[in-house]
């Protein structure tokens, strides 16, 4: 370090390519201030794979991101309802559940003869309709609940909490009321059962087993996480929920109904968690009123540990708490669930307004 | 006096449990730039954000072009074609400048006439056009949110201390920009505290004490008059300026 930078007065000479010059150490801590969610995942890729065995790590970063993309449907909805009017909904949970009962009812039910197909073309049209159900039965009863039980309590984070607390109760309800109290087992759709092998063949990768489910998940969360990204950075509609998170009241100014962008806001929220469930349920076989419920730690978790009311965070956030449960899952499984808050706690200590700030609490 | 494009009668506001506005009564010409003077703490500030609608009336009413707008909703004021630059100057300091520009558009994409216009009147816009607006220095930043309110053609602006912490060098050319404005027949109510600049640009006077416009005349009429000034400003301003 003192090296590079005693050095430095030396090449004053030659200007232009300072950025050249900088010592690995000062590009590091740049990295580390300005790019902290980079910086953070990559030290978590090379961590492990110090410690665990190439192909056993490859295996557990694809379910890791797997888990990630499944986990970014969930909450991606959530910061951004929290970022646009600093509303908590704490029923979020209940709309996973219920996008994965709406999901998962087209698909052991309604289109199960297509779902048993061999042919993934055929299973297509079960998913694909799946999917957009559960999205849309979300997005409606988002739509109903916004109206009833979010309106009228805006701007109080206590009345928020108690409110939504209590619809989230009414939810899980209504759900047992029409789907009964069992658990309902759901198959994957026949093409995504069982897994790859990669060829022994091949150098490196030879050998290992891929479950074709979270490469599924992979492909549909990163395709869903570069459509909003694709919306929030170059749409009318994406500058304005940009510019709400960071005033409302100018964005009124501007001659903008917030409310009505919120409305819109908290639908989409609704209909993502309603996505992801019904990819929750897949990814778990099996349907049970409080599934969303389980997973708000984890979801509360990431919104926190990106940074409230950013996208860009969500993922980033996903990624790394989806990674470190199977990390730590596979080296030492009873601190799984320690693991899981214990980077957030690491996280906010470093960076108390989480990984990508957009929004000052 | 041109026909009014904006009239109080009696406005009446609240902020938390102090009262503020104890009836204040202003009329802003057509076509015309208003000054509102007063110390600190006469509700200049909060005369603007009620007119805009960002403060609950309890008592009084706002017309604007002859309509009745006391208990409109703010963004149905700011789409009736009043424009509002507040103190804070609300900049998106996320945004670009240029998607600072094109939310202000609310109609549609921005006119490119009018751009180039916004881009002479104020170059480092130009400059800065893809950058963070928070990133942008005090000067440049009101220079956006003016641009902002101008992006489409307005009939009434209120800027509320645009020269405050600026450098005499920027004033000047914001004195230029709201010349060129006031040329285009843009009806402006102006809160300031820079005695120089408003009466450099102010046609009409108002001055506030204690939440009631205390006094309302032409700009010329104030100038001349330092005993005036004395009496209602508390500084004579002229004599130190």
């Amino acid at each position: 370090m003192t090296e590079e930078t005693t050095a430095m007065p030396l090449s004053e000479t030659g200007s232009g390519s300072e950025r050249e010059r900088r010592s690995p150490i000062e590009w590091l801590r740049d990295q580390r201030e300005h790019r902290a969610h980079l910086f953070l995942l990559a030290i978590m890729l090379l961590a492990s794979i110090a410690v665990i065995d190439f192909r056993t790590w490859l295996v557990l970063t694809i379910s890791g991101v797997a888990m990630g993309a499944v986990l970014f449907l969930m909450a991606s909805g959530m910061t951004l309802t929290f970022g646009l009017m600093s509303v908590l909904n704490l029923a979020h949970g209940a709309f996973i559940s219920l996008g994965a009962f709406a999901g998962g009812t087209v698909l052991a039910f309604w289109l199960d003869g297509f779902a048993s197909s061999p042919s993934f073309l055929t299973n297509l049209v079960a998913i694909i309709p799946a999917l957009l159900f559960a999205a849309f039965i979300a997005g409606v009863v988002g739509l109903v609940f916004e109206k009833l039980v979010i309106k009228p309590v805006y701007g109080d984070h206590l009345k928020q909490i108690l409110v939504t607390v209590g619809g989230s109760i009414i939810l899980m309800q209504l759900i047992e009321v029409i789907w009964g109290p069992n658990e309902i087992p759901v198959t994957r759709p026949e093409a995504l059962q069982g897994a790859f092998l990669v060829p022994e063949a091949l150098p490196l990768i030879g050998g290992i087993v891929l479950e074709k489910y979270r490469l599924v998940a992979v492909v549909l969360g990163l395709a869903i996480y570069a459509g909003m990204l694709w919306i929030i950075d170059r749409t009318r509609i994406g500058i304005l929920i940009r510019a709400g998170v960071e005033s409302r009241e100018m964005v009124e100014i501007q001659g903008y109904r917030i409310h009505l962008l919120f409305l819109g806001v908290f639908i989409a929220g609704s209909a993502l968690a309603g996505l992801g469930g019904v990819m929750w349920g897949m990814y778990k076989e099996l349907l049970t009123p409080h599934m969303g419920d389980e997973m708000m730690i984890s979801v509360i978790v990431v919104i926190i540990l990106g940074g409230l009311g950013s996208i860009r965070g969500c993922f980033y956030g996903a990624l790394l708490v989806g990674l470190i449960n199977l990390y730590i899952g596979f080296v030492e499984p009873r601190l799984a669930a320690v693991a899981t808050v214990g980077l957030m706690v690491g996280v906010l200590m470093w960076r108390p307004q989480g990984l990508i700030p957009v929004i000052k609490v | 006096m041109a026909e009014p494009i904006l009239k109080l009668s009696g406005v009446k506001a609240d902020i938390d449990q102090y009262h503020i506005l104890h009836g204040v009564d202003l009329v802003v010409p057509k076509g015309e730039l208003t000054v509102l003077l007063g110390r600190n703490g006469a509700g200049k500030s909060t005369t603007l954000r009620t007119i805009m609608g960002l403060t609950t009336l309890t008592g009084g009413t706002v017309t604007y072009q002859g309509q009745d707008i006391t208990r409109w909703p703010t963004p149905k004021i700011a789409r009736a074609g009043i424009a509002f630059v507040p103190e804070s100057m609300g900049i998106f300091g996320l945004l670009t400048v240029r998607e600072n520009l094109v939310l202000a558009a609310v109609s549609g994409p921005m006119d490119e006439a009018r751009l180039q216009w916004i881009f002479d009147l104020f170059p480092p816009l130009k400059k800065f056009w893809d950058k963070p607006a928070g990133t942008l220095s005090g000067g440049q930043k009101q220079m956006l949110a003016i641009a902002r309110a101008v992006i489409e053609p307005r009939d009434l602006l209120l800027v509320d201390e645009p020269t405050k912490g600026l450098a005499p060098a920027i004033i000047n050319d914001l004195a230029d920009a709201f010349d060129q404005l006031k040329e285009q027949q843009v009806s402006i109510l102006l809160v300031e505290q820079n005695f120089n600049f408003s009466r450099r640009l102010g046609q009409t006077v108002a001055v506030m004490n204690d939440g009631a416009v205390v006094h309302a005349g032409t700009m010329a009429e104030l100038a001349e008059n330092e005993e005036l000034q004395q009496d209602l400003l508390g500084l004579g301003l002229g004599a130190h300026q």
